[in-house]
């Protein structure tokens, strides 16, 4: 009723209608574009990727760049690397954050609004301010050129985006839950694990598909304590790629070998986007 | 009697609880501590050590002298307002970009969650990886962004991007305001989409237009928002390292080499321990200084929405 009084707040006349349209191209166009150029010169022949002016589409459509890289480089190694170290070190932020998160939301430990404060202030610092301490370490610990030495710190370094976005779950859930459970008899221990985890699980995925981008993406650790060619994860070992080669960028393989490095996370994105868009925002609006 | 059995009964429970937390919290803590705590602390511990290739890389005390070195160092200056620069332009494009987005993901439209997805793209792919995509792009012989200036007849020759100074230095913050736009928009739409309908009904039917109504109603309710998106978004493109190392390794001469580059290639490249934890100290120190004004900042929105 009040729709059909008040058209205006409602519905869209035809100009609204094609603004919206051009917005939403430009939006998708926006976001698409640098992706789909690469992938468009990852299947480019070489005398199409360096001929003037542009051709936009391959004229020859080939995957010489990708079998390049999986026959001439260790790629499946350096793919195995990233997918090991952020796979192990998720899950270890979550073994370490979801016990915490829970201690700050529910048991009221003393101290606990400066630690949640104090948590929320470390996910601002950047890498650089870390790797120097880091370096003695891994160096003092003989670890370079060791899994644990990117699992330690990503685990780390995810922590604080696991306490708070699980920490703004736990405070949503009912506490009658837990009360109940006590007055069934269970201990806390046994309510912990039978009632609350099985709850837990859909906001662990959530956070979890989060520290996984980040942990896959890391450059500044993975750059400073992996030097051996078979220990490099994808970002580093993409980047070093124009590096490698002394007569010219080899455009063609370094287009190839940044698809196959975002593929997996082009994937997390199509499938999570709800998951994803949720956890970031339960990180940053309650912390 | 009863009252004092219960009251210690109480405090058992809550001596219990106290306990758990610790057991719960320590393993994050410890963890915490040494992979943040512990750099952070021995970055000002070496920051009043020479430690370098003069010293043969052994640390002898020289009070404030990386300080003092500092200030006259002019290389570090030309980096910190570098920084500053390329933080400062990609954070307001990005919020004024991101709010714009936000908008329109926020509209009804058929495939609208299709959009959001490909929307929020940029924001998780690998920053190395997509800035590798963008040097590409920005090739002055082969690139498609030359390539379309040309056909459009804007220009008459190709432009070097990556090759001078300020174009660099743009180029590289085009490719930060791709990558870090969805990040803001979806902070703002999950916001906008707690505003109720009813407050821009109320508000039409008191005659307000609808540019109105975003002055009035939607700005000063995402206000804290925003203000969260830009603290967070400030401390990291203040620290941005994998995107300029990547796209311009820091080129050409110096032009785009943020702080953190410097800071990289002072102790990686030329081995000054010291002097490379000093610099750490400062842009710690600046990004807390920041942080603490932000905050006090928000405090304020937040008190004045109520």
């Amino acid at each position: 009723m009040v729709g059909e009084e008040f058209p205006s707040v409602k519905t869209k006349n035809i100009g609204q209608h094609l603004w919206l349209g051009i917005a939403i191209a430009l939006v998708l166009i926006f976001s698409l574009a640098p992706v789909m150029w690469q992938l468009l010169t990852s299947f480019k022949v070489n005398q199409d990727i360096s001929k003037v002016p542009t051709v936009y589409f391959p004229t020859r459509f080939t995957f010489g760049h990708y079998i390049e890289l999986f026959t001439r480089r260790p790629f499946w190694r350096y793919i195995f690397n990233s997918a090991f170290v952020a796979i192990i070190s998720t899950s270890l932020a979550l073994g370490f954050g979801a016990p915490a998160a829970y201690a700050l939301a529910r048991l009221r430990p003393w101290g606990g609004r400066v630690i949640l404060t104090s948590i929320l202030l470390v996910t601002l610092f950047p890498g650089i301010l870390l790797f120097l301490g880091l370096l003695e370490i891994v160096q003092a610990l003989h670890l370079g050129n060791n899994y644990l030495a990117l699992i330690i710190p990503y685990t780390a370094i995810n922590l604080p985006l696991t306490i708070l976005v699980l920490h703004s779950f736990f405070q949503q859930l009912p506490k009658d839950l837990e009360d109940a459970a006590k007055i069934d008899g269970y201990n806390t221990w046994q309510m912990l694990v039978q009632i609350l985890l099985p709850l837990t699980v859909p906001a662990l995925f959530t956070t979890g598909i989060l520290t996984f981008i980040f942990a896959w993406n890391e450059f500044i650790f993975a750059l400073t304590f992996i030097t051996r060619e078979q220990m490099k994860t994808i970002p580093v070992a993409v980047a070093q790629l124009s590096g490698a080669s002394t007569f010219e960028i080899p455009y063609g393989p370094i287009a190839a070998a940044t698809m196959v490095g975002t593929f997996p996370l082009v994937l997390l994105v199509l499938f999570f986007q709800r998951k994803i868009v949720q956890g970031l925002t339960a990180g940053a609006v309650k912390g | 009697m009863a009252n004092t059995v219960m009251m210690s009964k109480l405090h058992a429970i809550r001596r219990q609880e106290q306990i758990t937390a610790g057991i719960f919290l320590l393993p994050a803590a410890i963890l915490l501590l040494f992979v943040f705590g512990y750099p952070i602390v021995r970055a000002f511990w070496l920051s009043f050590f020479a430690k370098n290739l003069a010293t043969k890389l052994q640390p002898v005390f020289c009070g404030l002298d990386n300080y003092a070195r500092m200030v006259g160092d002019g290389h570090f200056w030309q980096s910190f307002w570098i920084a500053t620069t390329f933080t400062t332009a990609s954070v307001i494009l990005e919020l004024l970009l991101g709010l714009g987005i936000a908008l329109v993901l926020n509209q009804k439209f058929w495939g609208q969650g299709g959009v959001r997805t490909i929307a929020i793209l940029p924001w998780a792919l690998p920053t190395a990886l997509m800035g590798l995509a963008w040097a590409w792009i920005f090739n002055d012989q082969f690139g498609v962004v030359n390539d379309i200036l040309l056909r459009l007849g804007i220009i008459k020759t190709g432009i070097n991007w990556l090759g001078e100074p300020t174009l660099a230095l743009l180029a590289t913050i085009f490719a930060d305001v791709w990558k870090t736009t969805p990040f803001i928009s979806i902070l703002l739409l999950a916001s906008l989409q707690s505003i109720s309908p009813d407050l821009y009904e109320a508000h039409a039917m008191d005659g307000a237009k609808p540019w109105q109504s975003f002055y009035q109603i939607t700005l000063p309710l995402l206000a804290p928002q925003i203000l969260i998106a830009t603290l967070f978004r400030f401390a990291q493109a203040f620290g941005i390292f994998d995107l300029i190392a990547v796209m311009t390794g820091g080129g050409p001469g110096g032009a785009t080499e943020v702080i953190s580059l410097y800071i990289y290639s002072t102790v990686m490249r030329y081995l000054d321990f010291g002097y490379g934890a000093a610099l750490m100290v400062v842009t710690f120190l600046l990004l807390v200084l920041a942080v603490a004004s932000a905050s006090f900042l928000l405090n304020k929105s937040r008190i004045a929405a109520k």
